[in-house]
């Protein structure tokens, strides 16, 4: 293998998985921001428990989200040094400025709530994760407007052989930022709450501290439904500005291979990129991809046929995580429907509470999923239509690459190994017995003030 | 004007830098020589406990800010430095897991995995940190195209390894001198006085490293030119000789805080004296120093560096006075019931 293929498959084990902790930040800080507010306003000591249980599986994946996050950082400069040569004027300061404004605010003042139960005044240390979870979403807005740049460059002049900055509004507030930001912080919030609701209802089934997940269940649960609704409408918008910016991802995606007026989708396909056909097609939805692409049933959907073969993303793998992540945002809308209706006494359906702990880790693939999707499908460019993925690596050595590649393999799968063991270790566990963590540090209080 | 301006305040990052996580970095780094059982060692876990992650988000920052303000330099010097980076990466993963993992499982192996992740997760970055911008001090075999022509070897040099003697030992001084100010509580009085002893002695290999590292930047890097050229400039090692000599002079007073802080200038100093030197380069090289990255040829356009100007102005003073606030809240001894506060580490 070359550098370059090393270098792909050491970026995307990079971050998968970074991506497989990031979105139980974004969003069950929020969830515990909001239990812990609901505990300063009513002054019930089972808020903060929740507070403080979710808390704990947070800090858990919290302190992997962000080790796996400063590799992700500096791998731009050591992999691919030629795109950072290129692109830096415009993709660097994106960066930067997601470290200055959002990185210090999440680090500083999560140590702050962590050791700051007893020190700060219950308000105050609400305060503190509120401001971890803004800063962690107001991170991901950076990064995402620099993904997007990558995905569809605005705001940019070439000059002296490199992109040069000329609108930086432009770039951080265009069409596909927005939309990428709001379909992956919504793909996060579903993971939060499908991960609250699945560790509620396994408890809840086992007769757990019933009041403490029912209330657990109940928020989890609104978040669910609001946001796997919001996710489907929203990926529409995402599917159409596919359509319009990267056309050919948008055939890759729905294996689409000839250029046609009224396109249809076929419920069932397979594809078979070596003929350039699918193998299977069946069960057509007649205008169905030309609606979903274009809003209209008689729009012409270009097909794979009329890109260059060294233009075309890989076919199958665009084409199953796609339909994987649809597939998936479909059941979680009827699950957390179904959720949602159970709300206010969730134990009366057992099955779904047999259910949901197996959901759990369902999410997660559809995130990846989504970024598979994202980033492959964008290939063979780096920069879309700017620049190629193989002009932009690093003039490093394979053996370096090489090396690396293994280290980041056995690393981070023993780091999963102890986070997952340990999330799981945990989750089962429960609260603390409402005693110990109310009688005993309450009395500590006291002593401490 | 302005790639100067962001020339000196990406010094500035890295010396912050140097100066928040060097504490942390050494006091890792001690930990075997230090703590003699699970108390001590936890009394040093959580002495660093509110503050290492935002110390090393000034890490990403200067990276992030390498970046921004030179990409040209970026690129080269982090492919170049390819196998040391990488290096230092897996082991500030390994160190910053390390806090949060170690004590959620009640087995005594379990806690030794990761106290040597956070011994070899502090100790490597310490060394390697000093290796890596000595030999940038000194120049690395780059050529016009930015291409590296070495291995990781290449950068173990004599004067790469006395940097990072230099800073390891800077580093380790710096982490005694903050567990000392931490730790003496109603418990680890026994930390305390062998802190204050390892600092005592460590002081005496920090001079001579100092020294000897003065010295060598003579003969291996042109980094006296600079002052050569404006004499003025040499009040910068003064000061740190001057610092230097301040941490032993608190020392000997017992004045563990103005130790520090003297230790802190001397870290500042230390860097400032190498950052100003390489003026105006970034990246110089040995074999060609028309094939070096300066702040001419690799800066970003105007247009960026004003925006990311603005930004830096703002925020950095915004994040130096939460973080100031974050040190003053939580910078009193470790007592028992800290450590018996349920989210200790
Ligand atoms: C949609 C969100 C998102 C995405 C796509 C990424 N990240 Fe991330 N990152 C976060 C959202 C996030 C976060 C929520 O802010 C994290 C995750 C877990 C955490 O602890 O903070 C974080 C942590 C994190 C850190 C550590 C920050 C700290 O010390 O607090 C760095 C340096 C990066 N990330 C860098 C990157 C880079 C270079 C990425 C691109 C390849 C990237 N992240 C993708
Ligand atoms: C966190 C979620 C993300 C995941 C799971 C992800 C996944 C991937 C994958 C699978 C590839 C390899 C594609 C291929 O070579 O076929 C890739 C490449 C890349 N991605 Fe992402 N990505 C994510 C976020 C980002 C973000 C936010 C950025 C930029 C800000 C980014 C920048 C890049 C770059 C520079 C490459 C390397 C060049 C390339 O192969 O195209 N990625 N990513
Ligand atoms: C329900 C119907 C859904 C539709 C129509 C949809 C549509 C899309 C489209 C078109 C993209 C590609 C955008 C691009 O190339 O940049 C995308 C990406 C993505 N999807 Fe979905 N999606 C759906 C559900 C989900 C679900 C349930 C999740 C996760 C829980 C998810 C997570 C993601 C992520 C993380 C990305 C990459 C970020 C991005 O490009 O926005 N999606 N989705």
């Amino acid at each position: 293998m070359d550098v370059l293929m090393l270098s792909r498959l050491q970026f995307a084990a990079a971050t998968f998985f970074h991506f497989l902790f990031v979105p139980l930040t974004l969003g069950l800080s929020i969830l515990v921001a909001i239990m812990e507010t609901k505990y300063v306003r009513s002054g019930d000591e089972e808020y903060k428990r929740m507070a403080k249980f979710w808390g704990k599986l947070f800090l858990i994946n919290f302190a992997v989200g962000v080790v796996t996050g400063i590799t992700l950082e500096f791998q731009f400069g050591t992999n691919w040094s030629r795109y950072s040569a290129y692109v830096g004027d415009i993709f660097g300061s994106l960066l930067a400025v997601e470290a200055t404004v959002a990185f210090f605010l999440e680090s500083t003042f999560l140590a702050v709530w962590v050791f700051g139960w007893k020190r700060l005044s219950p308000k105050a240390h609400a305060a503190c994760i509120w401001l971890v979870a803004i800063a962690s979403n107001v991170s991901a807005y950076w990064i995402l407007a620099a993904n997007s740049f990558m995905q569809n460059p605005v705001g940019y002049v070439i000059r002296n052989g490199r992109a040069e900055l000329d609108d930086f509004l432009a770039i951080i507030t265009q069409k596909w930022a927005v939309l990428e930001f709001l379909h992956t912080v919504s793909g996060a919030y579903v993971l939060a709450a499908f991960f609250v609701m699945g560790i509620s209802a396994w408890h809840l089934l086992r007769n757990n501290e019933t009041r403490f997940f029912k209330n657990s269940f109940r928020y989890a649960a609104v978040m669910a439904l609001i946001f796997s609704v919001f996710l489907a409408i929203n990926g529409d918008f995402s599917g159409k500005e596919v359509a319009e910016k990267q056309p050919a991802k948008l055939a890759a995606m729905e294996s689409h291979w000839d250029t046609v007026k009224g396109a249809p989708m076929y419920l069932l396909a397979w594809p078979d990129p070596e003929n350039e056909r699918n193998s299977i097609e069946a069960i057509p939805v007649p205008g169905a991809l030309s609606f979903l692409a274009f809003g209209t049933f008689d729009a012409e959907v270009k097909g794979l046929k009329d890109f260059p073969k060294e233009d075309r993303p890989p076919v199958l793998l665009s084409f199953i995580s796609f339909r994987v992540m649809v597939g998936l945002g479909t059941l979680f809308i009827f699950l957390a429907a179904w959720a949602w209706l159970k709300r206010k006494d969730p134990q009366a359906s057992p099955l779904l509470m047999r259910l949901l702990p197996w959901i759990i880790p369902l999410p997660y693939l559809a995130n990846e999923m989504g970024w598979t999707l994202a980033e492959v499908g964008r290939q063979p460019w780096i920069v879309y239509g700017l620049m190629r993925t193989a002009d932009a690596v690093s003039p490093i050595a394979v053996s370096q690459v090489g090396t690396t590649l293994v280290a980041f393999i056995l690393v981070y799968g023993l780091l999963g190994l102890a986070a997952f063991f340990l999330l799981f270790k945990y989750a089962r566990k429960g609260p603390e017995p409402l005693r110990v963590a109310s009688a005993a540090p309450a009395g500590k209080e006291v002593a401490h003030a | 004007m302005l790639e100067s301006i962001w020339f000196v305040l990406w010094g500035v990052l890295w010396i912050i830098y140097f100066v928040l996580d060097g504490f942390d970095l050494g006091l890792g780094a001690l930990m075997p020589a230090l703590a003699k059982n699970d108390q001590e060692k936890r009394i040093i876990y959580n002495s660093m406990g509110p503050f290492w992650d935002g110390n090393e988000v000034w890490l990403i920052t200067a990276g992030g800010v390498t970046f921004a303000a030179f990409p040209g330099t970026y690129a080269v010097m982090f492919s170049s430095l390819y196998s040391a980076l990488m290096l230092l990466l897996f082991a500030l993963i390994l160190r910053g897991v390390s806090f949060e993992l170690r004590g959620k499982v009640d087995s005594p192996a379990w806690k030794s995995i990761w106290d040597i992740c956070l011994f070899v997760g502090s100790f490597a970055p310490a060394l390697l940190l000093g290796v890596a911008f000595a030999n940038i001090f000194a120049g690395i075999p780059i050529d016009k195209d930015g291409v590296y022509h070495g291995t990781l070897f290449t950068l173990l040099n004599p004067y790469g390894l006395a940097g990072g003697l230099l800073f390891l030992v800077m580093f380790c001084v710096h982490g005694a001198l903050w567990l000392v100010i931490k730790s003496g509580g109603d418990i680890g009085q026994d930390l305390n006085q062998r802190a204050q002893a390892m600092a005592a002695k460590l002081w005496y290999a920090e001079l001579v490293l100092a020294v000897v590292f003065l010295i060598a930047t003579w003969f291996a890097t042109d980094l006296y030119n600079n002052y050569l050229a404006m004499p003025l400039m040499f009040v910068v090692p003064l000061l740190a000789v001057a610092s230097l000599l301040g941490i032993r002079f608190m020392m000997a007073k017992g004045a563990w805080v103005k130790a520090w802080v003297s230790s802190a200038v001397f870290i500042a100093s230390a860097a400032l004296f190498g950052v100003l030197g390489l003026y105006p380069r970034l990246l110089p090289s040995s074999l060609d120093p028309a094939a070096s990255m300066t702040i001419s040829n690799s800066a970003s356009s105007p247009l960026t560096l004003k925006i990311m100007l603005g930004v830096a102005l703002v925020m950095v003073p915004v994040v130096i006075i939460y973080q100031a606030w974050v040190y003053k809240h939580f910078s009193h001894k470790i007592h028992a019931e800290d450590l018996a506060y349920e989210e200790a580490y």
